[in-house]
């Protein structure tokens, strides 16, 4: 039935960590031109798998056929020279370095910069890539760093390309061009592989799709021929409902309340500047915005992160008291007795500390309780196994490192300590990038918890359709602006996506013509 | 070309963690070995009997009361400055400077005895040297951190750069109160009186240092593991950002905990001029602040273990001097000893890390 040659074929891969099994006798046809996806739940061995096509790691049994040859992939220069790169899915670039140089870094042969520029620009133009080779790697946004990633795979001759979670990083618009790039790329010839976990590029992008699940290869069908309902199922391994519920808020009063807020970073630039608006409790308010347009600043300025130039931020409580929150550090916020949990971007840098197991982790917001000198152990351990058992995080144990576990389990053991402490505010960043479908609805039904209960949530996201679909009200931000406030039921992406990229969004377009 | 298709020999593969037993079995093996290669260099090289020489090694530590008393004595110090230095090296502030701390610990404790020896009781000055002493090491060590914690500075230099102005501070002083004058030296201070000397335990004037090693060793073991400082010190450590994120002080955390450690230097200091040179000359810590960053690390930061990491070291440094007496060999031929047994040890970490897969035959053999 298939006219097209395999470019590769995995056949009874195994991989094993210690007493883990990564995959397990998984077999895998990846074709030329075509583009396809890799799908499962985090820590389902989707990663591993494409690392030992990539030499990274070396399958413990099985074998790779590369063209209908069979090969021994021993390292990432094997695997560049049978035609195969990776992008992976933390950039592996020397900032100060130019694009060019961190292409070609590490090729045998003389260094001729200007030939080297050359080629970089002709493999551009025949993709569609839009990179100057000159610029530094530190001047660039995450979406040329990516692209510099990718051509430097395609300059060493790479006709099979793996991209892990590319556009986890990207927005919607980048994550367009990415596509177009990808499409050509497919029509060229080339073999594709995308591991993603978003649904919807899933169908818009891919010919065919391969599902992995708890390292086993579960099935592989064409994109036409199936739906995200089923994808899912095969994923997960059951029948799950994707329906985000949206509850009236009940009884919802002011909680937060931003007056004028302007912030400004380390280096002076302006990444706030005159935000002001209201976060009531029982709702949560989206907030939209392309990334970096100050949505980290906000969230760290009224946890207390952040130093702030002007402009007031205040708690009130049920009784319509005022505490004012800028100027003081969490430690201040929580003695003032204001419940305040915040569920940052970064989840291993800042929300939790890697190396540190599950149950010590869950005493970073509660180790100073009590007068005693000594840390008390035994509630967080509690903590932890509650955490665990309700939340189904996946983890050998409460006295596993936190930096072993996937990122979706990861995710779960922070926000369960954050909502733990019963919060009467929750600030959440990105909450569920990197999560598979079904972890990242178990976190949006986390949140409508929160809210029945009557906490103000604030949801920085990324994807509109969830924003739309599961806030309340919708604050934009665009440059660090408030674009605009909209309710989520009635508005539309469309118009969120405008007032995205432009203050005010349409109507501000027309005026200003 | 066919050899480019043929699996690799062996692979790298990380282990789980290694049950206890196994992982010191991996250890003792790793010494065994180190032995077995220290005795072929040695015979190869000088034609000694290498059990000959190592059993002079255990001479010099062990061959008799007096010299197992002072093997431990030496034990208990360069163990206290690696007690010392740790809390520092949990959160990852690389404190270099524990040979300047005990200096000024110890040149504070002189001061003190030569200052005052003739003007206040015994149990006053020794008082003095106490609060003396450990006041100056804290200050050594406050001041890389508060400049750390305000200016981001960095420690390292820091660190280092305070250990040449203590020992430029001591060499200043030596010249002060030298004995005679034009000597060079300060000699044994109050001779006669033995005012400021520390007081003998149970009768014998080796016990007490390691009373001291023992009590620190024991607190530091608590204080990292189960207080809250020392919970403050894992999280610094780990994620400043993280520290920042649940409200804790990154400054202040920094601050006290390079006070402590400069003051346990500054304690060792003490145990060093009152209790056992009762001088002070510019080279009193030999080098031990840095071999104390050693043991930390070997031991990987804890607190028993580093009793016989340090029990190692200075094991090796005694058998060392005596076999250089006995077979008239260098001092320098028991550091290669030395440096050929750290290198197993610090080497077989990589294998109770990883373990090695060699590659199949067939694949039915391998069921």
């Amino acid at each position: 039935m298939e006219t097209k040659t395999a470019a590769v074929s995995m056949r009874n891969v195994t991989k094993t960590f210690g007493s883990v099994i990564a995959n397990d006798k998984v077999n895998l046809d990846i074709y030329k031109g075509e583009i396809l996806s890799l799908l499962g739940e985090n820590g389902s061995g989707k990663t591993t798998l494409m690392n030992m096509l990539s030499g990274i790691y070396f399958p413990d049994e099985g074998q790779i056929f590369i063209n209908g040859k069979e090969e021994v992939i021993r390292s990432p220069k094997d695997a560049f020279d049978l035609g195969i790169g990776m992008v992976h899915q933390h950039f592996k670039l020397i900032d100060v370095l130019s694009a060019t140089e961190n292409i070609i870094l590490g090729l045998p042969g003389k260094l001729n910069l200007k030939e080297a520029t050359k080629k970089v620009e002709e493999i551009c133009q025949k993709y569609g890539f839009e990179v100057d080779p000159k610029q530094k790697i530190y001047d660039m946004s995450v979406s040329q760093k990516q692209t510099v990633e990718i051509v430097k795979v395609l300059y060493r001759g790479a006709d099979i390309l793996i991209l892990d979670e590319p556009t986890a990083v990207l927005t919607p618009q980048e994550t367009e061009k990415l596509f177009r790039v990808l499409r050509k790329m497919r029509d060229d010839g080339k073999a594709i592989v995308i591991i993603t976990h978003k649904m919807h590029e899933v169908e818009s992008l891919s010919d065919r799709v391969a599902v992995l699940r708890s390292g086993q290869y579960i099935g592989c069908m064409k994109t036409k021929d199936t739906n995200v309902t089923e994808m899912t199922n095969m994923m997960v391994g059951h029948t799950v409902t994707l329906n985000i519920d949206r509850p009236d808020p009940v009884n919802p009063k002011p909680r937060i309340e931003v007056e004028g807020l302007t912030v400004r970073n380390e280096e002076g630039v302006v990444k706030l500047q005159d935000v002001s608006f209201t976060a009531n409790s029982g709702e949560i308010l989206g907030i939209a915005g392309i990334s970096g347009c100050g949505q980290k600043e906000l969230l760290e300025a009224i946890a207390g992160l952040q130093v702030t130039e002007a402009g007031t931020i205040a708690y009130v409580e049920d009784d319509g008291s005022r505490e004012m929150l800028i100027g003081m550090d969490p430690k201040k916020i929580a003695e003032l007795g204001v419940s305040l949990s915040f569920v940052p971007e970064d989840r291993l840098g800042m929300g939790l500390v890697g190396n540190m197991d599950l149950a010590d982790n869950m005493m970073l917001r509660s180790f100073r309780q009590g007068h005693s000198p000594f840390t008390d152990r035994k509630q967080p351990r509690q903590l932890a196994n509650d955490v665990v058992e309700s939340l189904e995080v996946v983890t050998p144990g409460i006295s596993t490192p936190v930096r072993r576990l996937s990122g979706g389990n990861v995710q779960k053991v922070l926000v369960g300590r954050e909502i733990a402490s019963a919060p009467t505010v929750l600030l959440t960043a990105y909450a569920v990038r990197g999560l598979d479908i079904n972890s990242s609805y178990t976190i949006y039904d986390l949140l409508n918890q929160q809210k029945k209960k009557g906490v103000a949530v604030i949801f920085v996201g990324e994807d509109l359709d969830v924003l739309l679909e599961l806030s309340d009200k919708i604050l934009v931000l665009c440059g660090g602006q408030v674009s605009g406030i909209v309710d989520a039921r009635t508005t539309d992406k469309n118009t969120v996506g405008m007032m995205m990229t432009r203050v005010g969004g349409e109507k501000n377009h027309e005026g200003e013509e | 070309m066919k050899e480019k298709n043929k699996e690799p020999l062996f692979h790298i593969v990380k282990r789980d963690t290694l049950p206890l037993h196994q992982a010191l079995g991996i250890r003792a093996l790793a010494i065994l070995l180190a032995l077995i290669l220290c005795g072929i260099i040695t015979t190869i090289t000088t034609g000694i009997n290498p059990i000959e020489v190592y059993r002079s090694i255990f001479t010099g530590a062990f061959g008799s009361v007096r010299k197992t008393w002072i093997t431990f004595q030496n034990v208990s110090i360069l163990l206290l400055i690696s007690l010392a230095l740790t809390p520092a090296f949990k959160m990852k502030f690389w404190n270099i400077g524990g040979e300047g701390q005990v200096l000024v610990g110890g040149l504070a404790s002189a001061a003190c005895m030569i200052c005052l020896g003739n003007k206040l009781p015994n149990g006053v000055v020794i008082l003095c040297m106490i609060v003396a002493s450990i006041l100056a090491g804290a200050c050594w060590g406050f001041l890389p951190a508060f400049f750390k914690a305000k200016w981001n500075t960095n420690e390292t230099l820091f660190t280092l750069m305070m250990n040449y102005i203590a020992t430029q501070l001591v060499a200043f002083f030596t010249i002060v109160w030298e004995v005679p004058k034009g000597s060079g030296k300060i000699g044994i201070i109050n001779q006669n009186t033995n005012v400021g000397w520390l007081p003998q335990l149970f009768g014998s004037k080796y016990l007490l240092p390691i009373v001291v090693a023992v009590i620190v060793t024991v607190f530091m073991h608590i204080y990292l593991w189960y207080s809250k400082h020392g919970y403050e010190i894992c999280v610094v450590g780990e994620s400043e950002n993280t520290a920042k994120y649940v409200g804790i002080k990154v400054e202040k955390v920094i601050i006290r905990t390079m006070i402590l450690s400069g003051a346990i230097c500054g304690l060792v200091g003490l145990l060093l001029v009152g209790g056992i040179n009762h001088t002070v000359t510019t080279t009193i810590a030999g080098g031990q602040g840095f071999t104390a960053v050693l043991v930390s690390w070997m031991s990987k930061f804890n607190p028993f273990t580093m009793i016989f990491s340090s029990l190692l070291i200075v094991f090796m440094d005694r058998g060392a001097s005596e076999i250089s007496t006995n077979f008239g060999l260098n001092h320098s031929y028991s550091d290669i000893l030395t440096g050929i047994i750290l290198f197993f040890i610090i080497g077989c970490e990589f294998f109770i890390t990883y373990r090695l897969q060699f590659r199949k035959k067939t694949e039915k053999e391998e069921q």
